[in-house]
């Protein structure tokens, strides 16, 4: 008898979770499957939701447009370097901070962590200026910097955090081995925290990837990134809700795949270790 | 090879001094061990000979070399930490055979050492798995293999047995033993059980914050202890210690004695008191009377020995076994 | 654990990042000083002198300030209201047994990953187009007029977007904060007869009032300076204009850093205020 109201319950529950869960992703749904409409059928009225005829039109036009696969390549190459340049200049300055910690440790991390605070707008100007005067303006190279800097406190932190958690001891256990300091990092901290640092990756490739004011701003044509592709669509000319939906979901879809598999860290990533 | 000397070596964190200075020479092929109550430094004593720590002053010497500023690498010893501190992602092999990678070693000789070491600590059959596939005493002989193939000058040892069970630790303290007689290499060993001390050590060193309170061999400390603390901290159960009227009588601020020096007797005898709880051990029996005064004493009689809660008894020390201090606590 | 080698080292290591840093954190910055004290119009003449605190009050005094200010306190409090409450009802939902928790979990998580300007252009077009969008439909479905939904509703429109934009967010951190609760306590508080809402209000909302503030302050900090959603969808029209985006039309549109760049501190200044009750709940974290 419990049982069943139990099964009960959890039926309840389950229907009402799936309905809002549902209603929530509804509009990623929704655009996913405008992607595989024709534009007719894309603002046809009543709106069809499955029963239309599928097709890859869409991604050909959108893949066709020459730029399309610069953009992808522009995001790829930002969020990607950033990423990667950033875990380079963070895995030292991270297992100092855990492995020797001293009085000034956690000021400089929650300086860190406020830099990340600083409105972009506020210094909008002067890194446009340094750009111009420096000749990073719609680089690549560029673009990987300041997205690397803005995001660098959350490695720094994420990786911290991580770090923290593997005992000092088997560090000064690989020093006894007569493990060099490069050598205690590259063999023994390294593929310890492989899990920490693989979430670290992942969580900054997405921040990279979705950034858009210094992509916006920073960027013309040559290493626009895809938020800034999408962005052009805002003044549209004709019919493009199909085509819109397939570059939406290209430029989406990788990201969600990488977020979902990075979930349960992001917790810890976004909220600097303040909630566990 | 093996020896090491400290010279006036201390130790301060910020302003806490937990080292005052102390000098200690340990001997080529020696087996000593630290111990002491927890917090005394025994663990910071072995990290600045292992390197892991600066000195705040004075010098360390290995085999006659001056080793203060040398890095842990370059001192030739090895440690065994508490936490067995293996790598979690290296095969048993992989980490036996670390140091000897780090140490450039050509690998068909490294191969024969590990397969040499498994074999002494029995872990030919266990050389691919993981440290996590392991129970604790298996991840404490791999800690052990890490140290011996190396084959450094002398073994740090940091409470090794502190994360196994009673009946192991009993098992892997005799193996530890029988290592140090095969290999005859200098072992110091870090420990607050004063029972592993006196059955392991050639020489005891004895610790009470920070300061050096005694170092003897097990029966030099057992027998004469200089001072109260070293009295009260070898032997188990612990001595009794005694004031008033009785340390008077021997011209003593206090006297102590060990619950094994007292005879008990039904009749007469120096102290009487009723006998409260007693343990049956078989071989012996251990006693916690309670003095007409209100102290307690605690006797470790003969398993024979029948007596009732709350049985009025009578104790006699051995008079030649009787340890007297003075006002400062000092043997006299 | 520490020697005097292993603290140079880490001294040496940590060298890069914080430099970085510190030059990204203290070049433009002080630049935007500079420029705020400026009269500094590029497209007309360039840098014309020393401008005193003109830029600030003139920043303040701008028929557009206060506007933005009101647009800005309005949009951030309206997400935050918004993503916190339903937050908790969905961190409470989540929490119960249910079947397929975890496709549940991927479907309300999965705006976060949206890029702004995706998420933006979807709702703006496929959603609130007063012709071929789904609102339009359903709204004629009722027999009630299309609501021309960025010029009507502008506000709101933006709300609701960037509210299922931050969510996820809210949900997620709710969630984990749910689940340290102490069930034990919560069952022993339903055997006592405390009834759901006193057990919220007495148990459950206590303990998640840290996961609340720290949702608020991160979020506020991320709101304060949301520009993608805005840029996309009004351009600042309709009264969107907010804070950020009103400095961002003074430097890039205008042209007149001066005066952007004295936005600019005030900013700063807003943001920090946020920041440091930010750093506060970070850094005692911290020390646990
Ligand atoms: N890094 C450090 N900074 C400050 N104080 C320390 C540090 N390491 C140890 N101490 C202090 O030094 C004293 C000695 O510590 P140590 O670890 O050597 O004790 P121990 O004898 O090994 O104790 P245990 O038996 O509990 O392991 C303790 O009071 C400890 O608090
Ligand atoms: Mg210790």
């Amino acid at each position: 008898m419990a049982r069943a109201v139990t099964n009960n319950r959890k039926a309840l529950n389950t229907a009402i979770a799936w309905s809002i869960g549902l209603l929530i992703f509804f509009p990623i749904l929704w655009t996913i499957l405008t992607s595989f409409k024709t534009e007719a059928q894309a603002i046809s009225n009543p709106p069809v939701f499955l029963f239309f005829d599928w097709t890859l039109e869409n991604y050909a036009v959108v893949q066709e447009r020459s730029n399309y696969m610069r953009f992808l390549w522009n995001s790829v190459f930002i969020a990607g370097g950033s990423t990667v340049l950033g875990l380079i200049i963070a895995v030292p300055a991270a297992w100092s901070m855990a492995f020797v910690p001293s009085k000034r440790t956690k000021d400089i991390l929650l300086w860190m962590l406020s830099t990340k605070m600083l409105p972009a707008v506020g210094v909008l100007y002067p890194i446009y200026l340094l750009f111009i005067k420096l000749g990073l303006l719609d680089t690549r190279i560029g673009l990987t910097i300041v997205l690397m800097l803005i995001n660098l406190p959350i490695i720094v932190w994420m990786l911290y955090t991580y770090f923290k958690e593997i005992p000092g001891e088997i560090l000064e256990a690989a020093r006894m081995d007569g493990a060099s300091l490069s050598k205690e990092i590259i063999y023994v901290l390294t593929p310890m925290a492989i899990p920490g640092i693989a979430s670290t990756l992942l969580l900054n490739f997405i921040l990279a990837w979705n950034e858009a004011f210094w992509t916006l701003n920073l960027t013309a044509a040559k290493a626009a990134p895809l938020t800034a592709f999408i962005a052009s669509y805002s003044s549209p000319e004709g019919l493009f809700y199909a085509k819109l939906s397939a570059a939406s979901t290209m430029a989406i879809a990788p990201i969600l795949i990488m977020g979902w598999f990075s979930q349960k860290q992001l917790v810890r990533g976004l909220t600097f270790g303040a909630v566990k | 090879m093996g020896s090491i000397k400290l010279s006036k070596v201390s130790k301060s964190f910020g302003d806490v001094e937990v080292i005052p200075p102390l000098d200690l020479e340990i001997n080529d092929g020696e087996f000593v061990v630290f111990v002491g109550p927890s917090g005394c430094g025994k663990s910071t004593l072995l990290r600045l000979i292992a390197g892991l720590e600066d000195l705040t002053s004075g010098a360390i010497e290995i085999d006659g070399t001056d080793a203060t500023n040398a890095t842990p690498a370059k001192r030739g010893l090895a440690m065994v930490f508490q936490s067995y501190a293996l790598y979690p992602h290296m095969s048993v092999r992989k980490n036996i055979n670390f140091p000897l990678k780090m140490a450039g070693m050509d690998q068909a000789e490294a191969d024969k050492r590990i397969n040499a070491a498994a074999k002494v600590l029995n872990l030919t059959d266990y050389l691919d798995r993981r440290p996590g596939q392991l129970s604790g005493g298996q991840r404490q002989r791999v800690a052990i293999g890490r140290a011996i193939v190396r084959e450094p000058s002398a073994f740090l040892f940091d409470e090794p047995l502190s994360n196994l069970d009673a009946a192991l630790r009993v098992n892997m303290r005799l193996e530890i033993c029988d290592l140090h007689k095969t290999l005859t290499t200098t072992m110091i060993y870090v420990t607050h059980d004063q029972v592993e001390a006196m059955t392991m050590a050639d020489k005891i060193v004895v610790l009470h914050d920070g300061y050096i309170e005694q170092v003897g061999s097990p029966l030099e400390l057992y027998e004469r202890p200089v001072n109260k603390f070293v009295a009260g901290f070898i032997g188990s159960p612990k001595m009794n210690f005694v004031s008033g009227a009785s340390a008077q009588k021997r011209n003593a601020d206090s006297i102590g004695i060990r619950p094994e020096h007292l005879d008990v007797s039904a009749e007469s005898g120096e102290w009487s008191g009723t006998v409260g709880v007693s343990e049956h051990l078989g071989s012996d029996t251990f006693l916690h009377v309670k003095l007409d005064d209100g102290s307690m004493i605690n006797v470790r009689a003969s398993g024979d020995l029948k007596v009732e809660y709350g049985e009025k008894i009578f104790l006699n020390p051995q008079e030649d076994r009787v340890h007297k201090f003075d006002a400062q606590g000092l043997s006299i | 654990m520490a020697t005097q080698q292993s603290r140079s080292a880490a001294r040496l290591m940590m060298a890069p990042a914080v430099i970085l840093l510190l030059g990204w954190m203290l070049v433009p910055l002080t630049m935007t000083l500079w420029f705020s004290f400026r009269k500094y119009l590029p497209l007309r003449g360039g840098d014309l002198g020393w401008a005193g605190f003109d830029n600030y009050t003139r920043f303040i005094g701008s028929s557009s300030f206060w506007p933005s200010v009101q647009a800005t306190l309005v949009i951030v409090g309206g997400v935050l209201i918004i993503t916190v409450v339903l937050g908790i009802i969905l961190a409470l939902l989540l929490d119960q047994p249910m079947w397929g928790q975890g496709i549940v979990r991927i479907l309300v998580i999965a705006p976060f990953f949206v890029m702004p300007t995706v998420s933006a252009l979807v709702w703006k077009n496929m959603f609130m187009d007063p012709v071929n969008g789904l609102f339009a439909y359903v709204w004629k479905f009722f027999g009630a007029a299309p609501v021309e939904w960025l010029s009507q509703a502008s506000m709101q429109s933006i709300i609701m977007i960037v509210s299922w934009q931050w969510l996820p967010f809210a949900t997620l951190i709710l969630l984990t904060a749910v689940q340290s609760l102490d069930s034990e306590q919560l069952e022993a508080a339903e055997m006592d007869g405390a009834s759901f809402l006193s057990r919220f209000w007495y148990l459950i909302l206590p303990h998640l009032a840290r996961a609340i503030t720290i949702v608020v302050l991160i979020q506020t900090i991320f709101l304060l300076s949301i520009f993608a959603e805005i840029f996309v969808t009004t351009g600042g029209a309709f009264g969107t204009k907010t804070l950020s985006y009103l400095i961002f039309q003074r430097v890039l549109e205008s042209q007149n850093v001066g005066l952007g760049s004295a936005g600019g501190v005030y900013a700063i200044i807003l943001a920090n205020i946020v920041a440091i009750f930010l750093m506060r709940i970070v850094g005692k974290n911290l020390d646990a």
